[in-house]
């Protein structure tokens, strides 16, 4: 039927990636022709209708029809059977996504204000962009360090939102080689749409030699820090500004205030920044943006993370 | 009846002088007043709808950086919910035409009334002060632990919701009461207009749902100044328990918005069909079944947000329900079409618009209640132009078609038929254009809320850019035509449709005390024989 290809067409969902996505886009080509089939009916009949008996005289004379039991009846009873129709189809389509195999491989997803991190069970970690097999069922393991998010991958048509204080999952098993957007669909704030990732989908052979090299990071306990604490996420360290201001020079130099002081950024400066973000805020950057990781480090990591930012020159 | 000319004085007239409005217990005169405000409030949220637009013409940063994008989001949101559309329909014209309809002289709790504007207008601005201090970026959903961690302008954001709430509170216990006490003899509830049943349901909605928007509001403002854990996480608390007091309210809230506008449509149609409604009594008692069913049925704005399994099934189940009573009064109004004598003056037009547009806000919306379907769409523009189509091109369509219909009336001016028609013509079309593209946008996978987006999605971008400067150039040439009706337009007669409710009867603009004598009813609203 040349309309059902129709349909398809103006679905306009993105690639069809998993066997998940390919049920979830029959269920919606079926609903966008009921739906096409209802507006036509509905919209047809109401142009019709005011075209056909347009006013013609001032004295008009209408009859008076105040109900029609059968009709009513007819115009609840099959919207009411279609309707749990297509309730049982999103169930079924539902239990489906939330069914997850159990050979599924676990990966553990950390969301935080724009940046997502993945933890592999060997310990191997990456930000903003993680690496899958093809064909193996995979199952994320999401928790967030701020505010809520959201892990969304449309060639999927899967969703979870990331939550502080306990895990939601999400599993999928990709059909398709390649490259997928990965976003964050739960407003978390200034940089809520820079919240992207990347889902590499490779080969089981190709994935398992990826997994077993591990990318030994350079700079010791304190690129550790920077990674692991999500300072990655707001400070680069080539120089250009992301939500804060870059690590690259930033020792040893005047940074201007938002009140328009100057301060030397020394060691002192530095562990301020990190422990007591708001009592100094850079110029030109959000003030209140920045956690405070009062607590959250250890003497010996503060030093740490400090060497490592005195060291970028 | 049209022997009431304009020759005695009116409500208008009646009494001089600003003060005379402000300490007026007279419903129309308040009715007035919330118009005044609402229309406003309606170009603030309007101009922050423009900018929105722009800056999302093209990919990367427009016209603004990400933080003021996420504060105009914020505002346009806030404004547009919380002080245009809820107040819209029932403060202005609910006010207005609530005690002319059902033949009383004014609402129950004149005072009361009174009193709503006045706590209404001390929310409204506490709300816009928050634009002179730190301003606010949460979205207009206040999702905690962001709204907890964010800028302290939120505490006064919430506080002045919480006051608006208050007044909406205050407007449905009097419209329940003006409604149970005030009608005129022989106007039985199987004879009073479907307007008023549709406000009378609504105000059910307010006096049961907006409390516990209050006190969702208060545990929020405790957990930010006295730090105790409710919400945050990171305080022992629950980030997803705010969702769900927050959509118990915010879900009927929907229907306090929607109803009366449907209530409008009802009138309009009749009146410019010349023809009974088709099925009084299923879309009286459509408008209950929806209000009671739409006390269960939050859960559908939290499919993906970590609340059970179970729970989401059973809240799909529920929502779907709600379709039936929808469509039901879709059908009535088309079947009063029916061998009617119809007239395609602007309030028609805009009635007209209001079913195409509702219909495809209508079908979208049985999509998003499919939890499976949903997953996808959840969060993305398919959501922003579902609801668009149901809160714009629906509340906003049968404002503007009860605004015009009840012009002559409340004004006791015509308005000029072809300005208004081009009005139409562009809200009309440059909704489409502006949000169609929207559900295609969604479909794609494009998040709601993003400042900015990847280049696939910057055509369709680009039409909905244009598209809404259509709506606002429509909105700006109704508005014209609206104030030029006021003060030049020709006097209008007491019934010029060919009315057959109440407030037909008597002159326009009506007098201080709305009846001269007591009507007494002997049949029902729409009595086209
Ligand atoms: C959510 C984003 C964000 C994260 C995560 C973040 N920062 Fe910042 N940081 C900022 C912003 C914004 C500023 C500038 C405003 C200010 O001074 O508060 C800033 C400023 C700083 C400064 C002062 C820089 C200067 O040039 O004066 C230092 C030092 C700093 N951050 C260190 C860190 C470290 C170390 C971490 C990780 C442990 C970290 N930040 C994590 C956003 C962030
Ligand atoms: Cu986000
Ligand atoms: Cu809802």
């Amino acid at each position: 039927m040349w309309w059902l290809s129709l349909a398809k067409a103006s679905s306009f969902a993105p690639t069809q990636a998993t066997k998940i996505a390919a049920e979830w886009d029959s269920l919606y080509q079926f609903l966008l022709v009921s739906s096409l089939v209802a507006c036509a009916l509905l919209i047809g009949g109401m142009i019709y209708f005011v075209t056909k008996y347009r006013r013609k005289t001032n004295h008009d004379k209408t009859p008076y029809i105040s109900h029609n039991s059968m009709l009513e009846f007819i115009w609840s009873f099959v919207p009411l059977v279609l309707f749990l129709m297509m309730f049982v189809w999103g169930w079924s389509l539902y239990y489906d996504m939330r069914t997850v195999p159990s050979n599924a491989k676990e990966v553990h997803v950390y969301g935080q204000q724009w940046l997502w991190q993945f933890e592999y069970k060997n310990g191997k970690k990456l930000n903003n962009e993680f690496v899958v097999p093809v064909g193996v069922p995979v199952k994320l393991i999401m928790t967030s360090k701020d505010v809520l998010h959201s892990f969304y991958v449309p060639s999927f048509r899967i969703k979870q939102d990331v939550i502080p204080g306990r895990y939601t999952d999400l599993w999928f098993q990709a059909e398709k080689l390649g490259e997928f957007h990965v976003f964050c669909t739960e407003y978390c704030g200034l940089d809520h749409s820079k919240m992207l990732a990347k889902l590499k989908v490779v080969p089981l052979e190709e994935y398992e030699t990826w997994l077993a090299t591990t990318t030994e990071l350079t700079g010791g306990p304190g690129a550790q820090i920077y990674n692991d604490k999500g300072c990655v996420a707001c400070h680069s360290l080539d120089g250009s500004p992301k939500v804060g201001p870059s690590f690259k020079g930033a020792f040893g130099k005047n940074s201007m205030m938002d009140d328009g002081t100057e301060v030397k950024v020394d060691e002192n400066y530095l562990r301020e920044s990190i422990v007591n973000p708001n009592v100094k805020t850079v110029k030109g950057f959000p003030k209140a943006v920045m956690p405070s990781f009062q607590g959250q480090l250890s003497e010996e990591d503060l030093t740490a993370i400090i060497e490592f930012i005195k060291n970028q020159k | 009846m049209a022997a009431h000319v304009q020759t005695g004085k009116n409500y208008i007239n009646e009494f001089a002088g600003l003060k005379s409005w402000l300490c007026s217990l007279d419903h129309k005169r308040i009715g007035v007043m919330y118009a005044i405000a609402v229309g406003i409030f309606f170009l603030v949220g309007g101009i922050f709808a423009l900018l929105l637009r722009t800056e999302l013409f093209s990919a990367g940063p427009t016209i603004m950086g990400a933080n003021t994008y996420n504060q105009v989001m914020t505002y346009h949101g806030a404004v547009m919910v919380f002080m245009v559309i809820i107040p819209g329909i029932p403060a202005v014209l609910g006010n207005f035409f609530l005690p002319l309809h059902i033949g009383a002289k004014d609402v129950a709790f004149p005072r009361l009334n009174l009193l709503s504007w006045y706590v209404f207008m001390a929310g409204s601005i506490l709300a816009i002060s928050t634009l002179f201090t730190s301003k606010i970026d949460t979205g207009w959903t206040f999702y905690t632990p962001y709204s907890i961690r964010t800028s302290t302008a939120t505490v006064t954001m919430v506080v002045a919701a919480f006051i608006m709430g208050i007044s909406s509170i205050l407007t449905g216990l009097n419209f329940i009461a003006t409604t149970h006490t005030l009608r005129a003899p022989g106007m039985t509830m199987g004879r009073i207009p479907l307007f008023v049943w549709a406000l009378y349901s609504t105000s059910i909605l307010q006096v049961l749902a907006t409390p516990v928007l209050g006190i969702t509001l208060l545990l929020l403002v405790a957990e930010r100044t006295l730090g105790i854990g409710i919400f945050d996480a990171a305080l022992g608390g629950d980030p997803v328990l705010f969702q769900h007091f927050f959509w118990f309210y915010s879900h009927p809230a929907v229907y306090i918005m929607i109803l009366p506008a449907m209530g409008i449509i009802s009138e309009v149609i009749t009146t410019f069909s010349r023809k009974t409604i088709f099925g009084y009594t299923a879309i009286a008692y459509s408008s209950l079944g929806i209000a009671a069913v739409s006390f269960f049925v939050w859960g559908h704005h939290m499919y993906v947000s970590g609340q059970s399994e179970i729970a989401n099934v059973i809240f799909s189940a529920l929502t779907i329900l709600v379709g039936v009573p929808t469509a039901i009064k879709m059908f009535n109004w088309t079947a009063t079409l029916y061998r009617g004598s119809i007239q395609f003056t602007t309030p028609m037009l805009y009635a007209l618009g209001f079913l195409f547009l509702f219909a495809i806000g209508g079908v979208t919306g049985i999509m998003l209640a499919l939890i499976g379907l949903d997953v996808h769409f959840h969060d993305t523009y398919f959501v922003v132009a579902h609801f668009h189509y149901v809160m714009v091109g629906g509340v906003l369509m049968a404002l503007m078609s009860g605004m015009f219909y009840w012009l002559p009336k409340m004004s006791g001016k015509m308005y000029q038929e072809s300005w208004a028609r081009i009005s139409f013509v562009f809200t009309f079309i440059g909704f489409n254009v502006t949000f169609f593209p929207q559900f295609i946008l969604g479909s794609m996978g494009m998040p709601r809320r993003y400042f900015d987006y990847l280049p696939m999605y910057e055509s369709l971008n680009r039409i909905s850019t244009i598209g809404s400067y259509m709506i606002g150039f429509g909105f700006v040439v109704g508005l014209i035509t609206v104030i030029r009706a006021i003060y030049s337009g020709p006097p209008a007669p007491a019934n010029p449709w060919g009315g057959k409710t109440l407030e037909w009867t008597v002159a326009s603009p009506p007098p201080h005390h709305n009846f001269d004598v007591e009507p007494v009813i002997t049949a029902g609203p729409y009595e086209y024989r």
